[in-house]
């Protein structure tokens, strides 16, 4: 049997073993393969941020469950880490049911580091289930869509939201999500009602969509999948787990285009047997 | 009453949403408020439901020994058990160090996240046994995935330095007008059906022979 | 090496290989894992949605609101409990009217939302200088920028057959869709690969130890 043929029968298995390699030597070597480069929309993110007088206030809302937690929990523990350095007060929320205690992770390592105190410097509102009529509540009211925080206390009781009734006091809408509900639903009902600037990270799968967004000025900053968080990391100085994955990315990226072209390649006598016939 | 009811009650509930968007006067705000309250609590409900009915659905089929019932039992003691730790913890379930906590992140989180990471094996798997180039069409969509895949990773730097710049370009416009046609074009449909639900024209939900 | 001492990491990384098993071929210890985790977010779900809505936003309104006791949050509680009416065949109509309040509601957040975002702030984003003095890369951006929205709206009008010119810019249109595509491709190998790392990162770091970050 030829070449062609045999590799047309190669069992995907082997393929399998190739693509869990190229992730696990890198990642025990620690070789650096090239330095990550911040663009143009990791940039718009980090000053969006930059730009905030200290003491504002921002609602932070991590959209996301651990199905994506490699993407977007990087984003979300930068994203603290620079709220925090800058003494920005952050409320959060998660419209994702697997997000909260992910929120509160963020929020123990970041809150650790620049000593930060629940409920003074930050809240984690928690989980609401309602998609975009939670946005759209919240447009109205904070406080009544969120009568108390994730632990149970009243909204009320907790300094960081004293004087907050809706978005006209919140200075800058930080979205990491993952997909529906996120920052399309977010964009849709908040900003281009209330116009709040607005800044997202998100999966690499939904980034192509946003772009739209970014061109029209509904979005000032945009973070896209792993890559994106890598570059913001660089631009906090914290490099993390995103920066850190970026040579298996790099490697397994050069691997499936070799794939492709293999796979058209094997297929070629194929066709021409086909087309001759 | 089991069409006319829930006609009027979805039509009610549209129009408010509606005209509460353009009307700000109070009599049109509160019920405009209101009525979002309450869809918050009734889809909560939904979830309930969810479980309710996978309950039955797997406590039926252990019952008549149907295939892989074995396993059902342990997706029906997963569940009971999951519920019984969360409600013993109260109002501090998701705190560190609870056992509700703690379920979460070895089993839920653990088999979430896994279950998507399989994905990366079948795409490379994908990439060589399906991804054929045969006309002009799929050229462009290779040559765009080719250019992106490789200029979005830092070694694209390393092997032309134009690549990053081309994967710029590439999603700031050629991609960008084609996402906005598809979004504008999607946008015109999401609010022809919308209102054709809230009309009462679209009505697949409420009848049980189908739509009218 | 420093295995873990954690018996939740072990627990973790065992169901991260079951699940993995099913690489090789399905088999037991991946339908396992399979249905553990179905058990599970079920009843993560039930807790969560109890705790973080059901409870602050009905029950402590409604039955210990003191002197601020909203009464009109029995519509919800009864909406929220006719849904189970399901469960009974001669009753699950009822379920219905609790069904029409979410497809009341949700059309119409979407047809504002959707409406301003992304058609009204679409158009205003379209509006772009054809002549940027001093920059020709802009100007040629702009450009097919506005020519590619334009020809991928026109694929997308099925009401003329496309042959003759609204065939031939119709084409234009779909060679703008095939290169969105193919970045959307591109995107989500990245997406797909990255999963894959954050969980090798787990098994490599929290559970063998091997693994310094």
């Amino acid at each position: 049997m030829s070449f062609f043929a045999n590799l047309r029968r190669l069992d995907r298995r082997w393929i399998f073993l190739a693509i869990g390699l190229l992730v696990v030597v890198p990642l025990l070597a620690g070789f650096h393969i090239a330095p990550v480069l911040p663009g143009s929309r990791a940039k718009g993110f980090y000053d969006a941020i930059e730009k905030l007088p200290p003491g504002s206030t921002v609602v932070l809302a991590g959209d996301y469950d651990p199905g994506t937690i490699a993407e977007n929990y990087p984003m979300h523990l930068a994203a603290a880490r620079q709220l925090m350095a800058r003494n920005i007060k952050i409320i959060a929320v998660e419209l994702y049911p697997g997000g909260p205690p992910l929120a509160d992770r963020v929020f123990r390592i970041a809150g650790a580091e620049y000593h930060k105190q629940e409920r003074i410097d930050y809240v984690n509102l928690g989980y609401k289930s309602g998609n975009e009529a939670v946005m759209s509540q919240m447009g109205s009211s904070i406080p009544v869509t969120f009568p108390a925080d994730r632990s149970g206390v009243p909204v009320t009781r907790i300094p960081v939201m004293k004087g907050i009734e809706n978005f006209g006091q919140i200075a800058l809408l930080v979205s990491i999500s993952a997909g529906y509900p996120g920052t399309k639903e977010w964009v849709q009902q908040v900003v281009s009602r209330y116009h709040v600037p607005m800044i997202a990270g998100v999966t690499a799968v939904s980034a192509p969509e946003y772009y739209p967004y970014l061109q029209a000025g509904q979005l000032q900053g945009l973070l896209g999948g792993m890559a994106g968080g890598a570059e913001y990391e660089v631009l906090v100085k914290h490099e993390g787990l995103a920066t850190r994955g970026m040579d298996a990315q790099s490697l397994a990226h050069v691997f499936i285009a070799f794939m492709i072209l293999l796979g058209n390649l094997a297929a070629l006598p194929q066709r021409s047997a086909k087309g001759g016939k | 009453m089991k069409r006319e009811v829930p006609l009027f009650i979805s039509m009610v509930a549209g129009l408010f949403v509606l005209v509460g968007f353009f009307v700000p006067h109070p009599w049109v705000r509160t019920g405009y408020d209101k009525i979002q309250q309450w869809v918050i609590i009734v889809v909560a409900f939904t979830y309930v439901l969810g479980m309710a009915n996978l309950m039955r659905l797997n406590l039926e089929q252990i019952q008549r020994r149907a295939r892989d019932w074995p396993y059902k039992i342990a997706l029906v003691l997963a569940c009971v058990a999951t519920m019984a730790v969360g409600f013993h913890d109260g109002s501090k379930y998701l705190d560190d160090g609870t056992a509700f906590t703690w379920v979460y992140n070895n089993f839920y989180s653990a088999m979430s996240s896994t279950m998507f990471s399989l994905l990366a094996f079948f795409i490379a798997s994908a990439a060589f046994r399906a991804f054929r180039v045969r006309s002009v069409e799929a050229l462009l969509l290779a040559i765009a995935a080719f250019i992106l895949m490789l200029g979005r990773v830092p070694i694209g730097n390393l092997i032309h330095p134009a690549l990053p710049a081309a994967a710029d370009w590439l999603m700031e416009v050629p991609q960008n007008a084609a996402k906005r046609g598809i979004l504008m074009g999607a946008a015109l449909g999401v609010m022809a059906t919308g209102f054709r639900i809230i009309l009462g024209i679209e009505r697949t939900y409420g009848s049980e022979g189908g739509g009218g | 090496m420093h295995l873990s001492g954690d018996i939740g990491v072990w627990i973790a990384a065992l169901l991260t290989l079951g699940i993995f098993s099913f690489l090789y071929k399905d088999n037991p210890a991946y339908k396992l894992c399979e249905h553990l985790f179905v058990g599970v977010s079920a009843g993560y779900y039930v807790v969560l949605n109890y705790f973080s809505v059901v409870r602050p936003n009905l029950l402590d309104p409604l039955f210990h609101g003191g002197a601020h006791t909203d009464f009109l949050l029995v519509i919800p509680l009864g909406l929220g409990v006719l849904l189970f009416s399901r469960f009974f065949p001669k009753g699950d109509w009822l379920s219905r009217w609790s069904i029409a309040l979410i497809l009341g509601v949700y059309p119409a957040l979407r047809i504002t939302g959707f409406g301003q975002g992304d058609f009204v702030e679409q158009i205003h984003g379209t509006m772009l200088p054809l002549w940027v003095p001093g920059h020709w890369g802009t100007t040629i951006g702009n450009w097919i920028l506005i020519v590619g929205l334009l020809t991928t709206l026109i694929f997308f009008f099925f009401s003329k057959e496309h042959k003759g010119a609204l065939g031939g810019t119709a084409r234009v249109g779909v060679y703008f869709l095939m290169v969105s595509f193919g970045a959307s491709y591109g995107y989500t190998v990245m997406a797909r690969i990255s999963l894959l790392i954050g969980r090798v990162m787990f098994l490599l770091h929290d559970w063998l130890g091997v693994l310094h970050l």
